[in-house]
């Protein structure tokens, strides 16, 4: 480094950023933080490409006529949101984008297992996306993103096999990440990195990939039987014929309720980041919070059929599906209790990162309780189809999974990018998410149990008001999206520099540079205390 | 606070790739991650194993009449060609673990020709099932009728029928890449790029061709032989 | 501006599933509440007060996690207790319902009585009453929910569906289709008119034009030449169907099976499948594509009506045919002559 120059501004280490130029040496990249950058990217794209259909469908619903588009168009707005916010953007979030940054680096590994492999399910993931953006150009689908048969495979009239294929593409990016996360995971621990030392956010994508690797192709298959019946008109789901519609409804939620799994699980894991941190103290309960995650993983591949309890299925059926839906609440149940006994007797301090757990524990708790309503048979012949399930799983997936993805996002910035973003932003921007969030869909749940079907153009008049508080609630929330992408970006060139470890927290990725070095590390860490050894007298602790 | 030591690292093999601390690691990674593979083909298959299962319980007649249209002779054939190309390939492994350059080359050579026998087997017997008019995929290549035919059935058995081909044809739509990849591997061992401490990739190779072997000896009983009438053939 | 919050309750059953709301609701209040507050204790009186501060870790504590495992597991028990028991309560219903038929398509319900009225968008019952719907679905999925009643179910194409309900309150509530089902899947709505039995007895007698449905059913019994194997002596091709309805059939494979309406009607539509005994396979062909789902439901309600005789050469007690000429039935016999043989879609 020159010191000859006598110039203010800090000379820049070598860091990831900064190793290569030229956009050959992104698209060609091997290296897991640059190709989680890229996941960064794309994924940002869909969210909005996403969002921008939610508020349309939003502004449909200020009036219960359907005035705005018509209902073949509105259609194809909640079909395209599902399709891309769950396929293209929750499912891949937090694993491609955090967790393909920082797996490696927190058990202390210079990269994933499949380096290259890496790079190919990226490339696969903007395949997938280019089928369903064709999809929407050409002129959208209209089935809904569940697909369901015979509308799906026989009476629709729009893009099904594209966004079909889009989806069955995307599906192999999220097999390849869960692999090489699984293999990185068992495998490339650096010494001393104990399965009982890993930070609780490697445990919940360990749990997460194996929900991908098992779950993925199920629905890989099925999205394939549909396609072809679609294609060379032939029934497999098609009951004229002898097919099944209610076996497509099986294949297809076998994978997709272990999917909201997936969604959620990697949150979950930033939460635990999160709270230890900012209450400086180790987690309360370490081997339950780890042991949840897999019991969630293990027992979410068996309560598929709750999504299915009005379709004729045997009363027996609907009762295990039942007791299992209940039973599948207490690991998530657990890690609630845990963190907030983390919290007791802790050093908690606000920032933005913090602000986001607390939304998150208090969204997903809420979310997590209406799903026992769900569970609950008689309650659900009510509920189920109705604005109240909407309710739910926007609680869960976007008051628990983007807001911790966001809690991680603002946590780790200042390690991927060097830079911070603005605190006093960034907590304004935390207290409108929340807000914006619970207008939106508090009274959903109101809307719900009054009877507003779901996938509604148009809607009776008395659940006018319930909606209109939803559509302003949407506007708050879609600004507290936009400002943390004005000001992240803003942070890259004006942002202030950070150093190593900005939050003073535990975990080897902030013992290394910010951003960290191509490889990560210097030379390998050797690894002696346990995860969140906040305590001065746990520091060179002999594991 | 993490020690941060120098990890000795062995003398550098040109295979080892930098993100990995040896050669060692690299190798059980590298299987590792084929195993993983594999569980997620078993999860594809096993998504039509059990669509199928569900459809030939749910109706036994059109599954007895479907089954006059399977020919078992070809595949036992066919059988009999994988499970000799998986002994073929074993013996490659084994040579290249051995360092036994031609003896890998041979088996691998011998392995695609069986691979090749297999796909060819397969072209035999769906040629004749276009010529009875069985491929439900092409209308004009569909017909449902005859003596042995009850006419109630048709739907029926075009759902199992349209089963079988797209379970035998995902199979050998594996046999191809697995072809691909021998051929890959092949070329490598011409170029000698292997040797006793680095095969990784024909280890791992021999791992997906047992897989998609072990695919048939499951679609082969389930397709051609249990609870199979045949009246002629 | 009002606006509702709570949906009226027109049935003892809805009053049961609202009340398991409010527990399910109540539980978890308190259990926002307890953790919430915890938490906003905690996070006040915890707060860092300078910047050195290092908290002792507590690393766990088996019993807690016990409890708080085993006791919201015990909570949530209560809840699948109370909703299995309302789910068994929907799945049986009563044997004095009457049977309304319920014919679902791009976009509209189709309701027929069995005393011949028919609806389109509009159910009318009496209070008091156990009302049987049966549902069937000429294209895709749909949904059939009363939003008062506390009730839906899915109506799935290939085969019937049941459901039933008891209104208690007159009054006009909604039906919605609750199974996205293409373009006007939200306008595939309507009403459901609960009446007072006296209103109920007048509107009856606006009744159906052409004729009940075991008419209707009888009418396509001949047209579609049943009649000509389906003969009454039971010496005809095929069984006589007369005391089918309810009574266990002996099949060809050794098994046996309830007469019920699925099976009528998988028998009209795919013979074979479940064939009698002592009848040969092939002979009967399928009705597939000759037959609405409506007219399915006619034929089913003609063969209900069919009962046994009381007693042996008496006649039968039978709704008054209008076809009752033996002319008719040798052109019937003579038009099974040139049916197509396996006529399938």
């Amino acid at each position: 480094m020159s010191t000859a120059l006598q110039e203010p501004e800090v000379q820049e280490t070598p860091n990831y950023l900064n190793a290569e130029y030229g956009w050959k040496s992104w698209l060609f990249t091997k290296d897991h933080k640059r190709i989680a950058v890229l996941y960064l990217i794309s994924i940002s794209v869909m969210f909005a490409l996403g969002g921008v259909f939610a508020m349309l469908i939003r502004l449909e619903l200020l009036t219960p006529q359907g005035d705005l588009v018509n209902s073949d168009t509105y259609n194809k707005f909640f079909t395209m949101h599902g399709v891309t916010m769950i396929f293209f953007f929750l499912i891949p979030s937090i694993p491609a984008t955090l967790g393909n940054f920082f797996v490696p680096m927190m058990i202390g590994a210079k990269d994933l297992a499949f380096p290259r492999i890496n790079l190919l399910s990226w490339y696969i993931y903007i395949a997938g996306a280019l089928f369903a953006l064709a999809a929407i150009v050409m002129g959208g689908v209209d089935t809904g993103w569940t697909f369901y048969t015979p509308f799906s495979t026989t009476y629709s009239n729009t893009f099904v096999i594209t966004a079909a294929v889009g989806v069955f593409i995307a599906g192999f990016s999220s097999i390849l990440t869960g692999l090489n996360f699984i293999v990185t995971i068992h495998k490339m621990r650096a010494p001393g990195m104990t399965w009982g030392r890993l930070p609780l956010f490697v445990w919940a994508n360990y749990a997460t990939s194996l929900i991908q690797v098992l779950g993925t192709p199920v629905v890989a298959i099925t999205l394939a039987l549909v396609a072809l019946e679609r294609a060379f008109h032939i029934g497999i789901f098609d009951p004229a014929i002898g097919g099944d519609p209610i076996l497509f409804q099986h294949m297809f939620w076998f994978y997709s309720h272990p999917a909201v799994y997936i969604m959620i699980l990697p949150g979950m894991g930033v939460i635990s980041e999160l709270i230890t941190c900012f209450s400086r103290k180790g987690v309360f309960g370490y081997s339950f919070i780890a042991g949840s995650s897999l019991g969630i993983a293990i027992i979410g591949f068996l309560v598929w059929g709750h999504h299915m309890f009005v379709t004729g299925m045997s009363m027996y059926a609907g009762l295990y599906f039942s007791l299992l839906t209940m039973l599948v609440a207490v690991p998530s149940a657990i890690k609630v209790f845990n963190w907030t006994a983390t919290m007791f007797r802790g050093s908690i301090s606000y920032e933005t990162p913090m602000l986001y757990a607390f939304g998150f524990i208090g969204l997903f708790t809420i979310g997590g309780l209406t799903g026992l309503f769900l569970g609950t048979l008689g309650l659900d012949v009510h509920l189920t189809d109705t604005y109240f399930v909407v309710a739910h799983f926007h609680y869960v997936m976007v008051g628990g999974m983007v807001v911790a993805y966001l809690g991680g996002l603002h946590f780790w910035w200042p390690k991927i990018t060097g830079k911070m973003y603005p605190e006093g932003w960034g907590k304004f921007s935390a207290l409108l998410v929340f807000a914006g969030f619970n207008l939106t869909f508090f009274p959903q749940f109101i809307a719900g149990y009054l009877g507003q079907p779901r996938r509604y153009h148009a809607y009776a008049p008395e659940f006018q008001v319930l909606n209109v508080m939803s559509t302003a609630g949407a506007s708050v929330l879609g600004l507290g999206f936009i400002i943390p992408l004005i000001y992240f970006l803003w942070s890259l060139k004006y942002g202030k520099k950070a150093g190593n470890n900005p939050w003073g927290a535990k975990g080897l990725e902030w013992e290394t540079t910010s951003p960290p070095p191509t490889y990560n590390f210097e030379t390998t860490p050797i690894v002696t205390e346990e995860a969140y050894a906040y305590a001065k007298h746990e520091e060179a602790h002999v594991g | 606070m993490a020690e941060l030591t120098h990890v000795q690292s062995e003398a550098h093999s040109p295979n080892l790739r930098h993100h990995f601390d040896d050669m060692g690691q690299q190798f059980d990674s590298a299987t590792f991650g084929m195993w993983v593979f594999l569980l997620t083909e078993i999860m594809f298959f096993g998504g039509m194993f059990g669509a199928y299962t569900v459809y030939r319980s749910m109706y036994p007649e059109a599954f007895a009449a479907t089954s006059n249209f399977m020919n078992p002779a070809f595949g036992a054939a066919n059988t009999a060609v994988l499970i000799v190309s998986s002994l073929t390939m074993a013996l490659a492994v084994r040579a290249a673990h051995l360092g036994h350059q031609k003896t890998l080359q041979m088996m691998l050579i011998f392995t695609m020709i069986f691979g090749l026998a297999f796909l060819v087997i397969k072209g035999f017997e769906y040629h004749e099932h276009w010529v009875d008019l069985k491929v439900p995929l092409f209308p004009s290549h569909w017909a449902w009728d005859g003596p042995n035919a009850p006419p109630q059935f048709a739907h029926q058995a075009q759902i199992l029928f349209i089963f079988y081909f797209f379970m035998t044809g995902f199979h050998a739509l594996h046999m191809v890449v697995g072809l691909g990849i021998m051929t890959t591997i092949f070329i490598m061992a011409r170029q000698g790029k292997f040797s006793h401490d680095y095969y990784t990739p024909v280890e791992v190779s021999g791992l997906y061709w047992h897989f998609v072997d072990i695919v048939w000896i499951f679609l082969f009983p389930l397709l051609y032989l249990i609870g199979h009438t045949r009246q002629l053939i | 501006m009002s606006f509702p919050l709570w949906p009226e309750a027109a049935s003892a059953l809805a009053t049961d599933v609202d009340h398991l709301y409010i527990y399910i609701s109540l539980v978890s209040v308190v259990m926002c509440i307890l953790i919430f507050g915890v938490i906003f204790i905690f996070a006040v009186k915890y707060r860092r007060r300078s910047d050195s501060e290092v908290p002792e870790p507590i690393h766990g504590s088996l019993r807690l996690e016990i409890t708080w495992s085993i006791i919201p597991f015990l909570v949530m028990l209560t809840f699948f207790w109370w909703g299995a028991k309302i789910y068994f309560y929907n799945a049986v219903p009563p044997p004095n319902a009457m049977d309304v038929y319920v014919v679902a398509k791009q976009w509209m319900w189709k309701l027929q009585y069995p005393g011949g009225q028919r609806e389109i968008n509009e159910l009318h019952v009496p209070i008091g009453q156990p009302v049987k719907l049966t549902l069937a679905s000429e294209d895709v999925i749909h949904s059939f929910f009363i939003p008062a009643l506390r009730i839906k179910h899915d109506v799935v194409p290939g085969h019937y569906d049941t459901m039933w309900f008891n209104a208690n309150k007159p009054g006009r509530y909604h039906l919605f289709c609750a199974e996205y089902c293409g373009t006007e899947h939200s306008g595939m709505v309507g009403w459901v008119t609960v009446m007072t039995p006296a209103d109920y007895q007048n509107w009856l007698a606006g009744g159906g034009q052409s004729g009940t449905m075991a008419q209707l059913g009888e009418r396509m019994f001949e047209q579609l030449g049943c009649s000509g194997c389906h003969l009454e002596n039971g010496k005809g091709r095929g069984p006589s169907l007369r005391g089918v309805y309810g009574s266990r059939v002996q099949l060809a494979d050794g098994e046996s099976i309830q007469a019920d309406d699925a099976y009528l009607r998988e028998s009209i539509l795919n013979p074979n499948a479940k064939l009698a005994a002592g009848y040969r396979p092939g002979l009967m062909p399928s009705f597939q594509g000759q037959v609405t789902e409506e007219g399915i439901l006619q034929l089913i309600v003609y063969i209900k009506s069919l009962a046994v005789a009381t007693t042996p050469g008496a006649p039968t007690a039978r709704i008054p045919s209008l076809l009752q000429t033996p002319t008719l039935q040798r052109v019937s016999v003579a038009r099974l002559a040139t049916q197509p043989n396996g006529g399938t879609q």
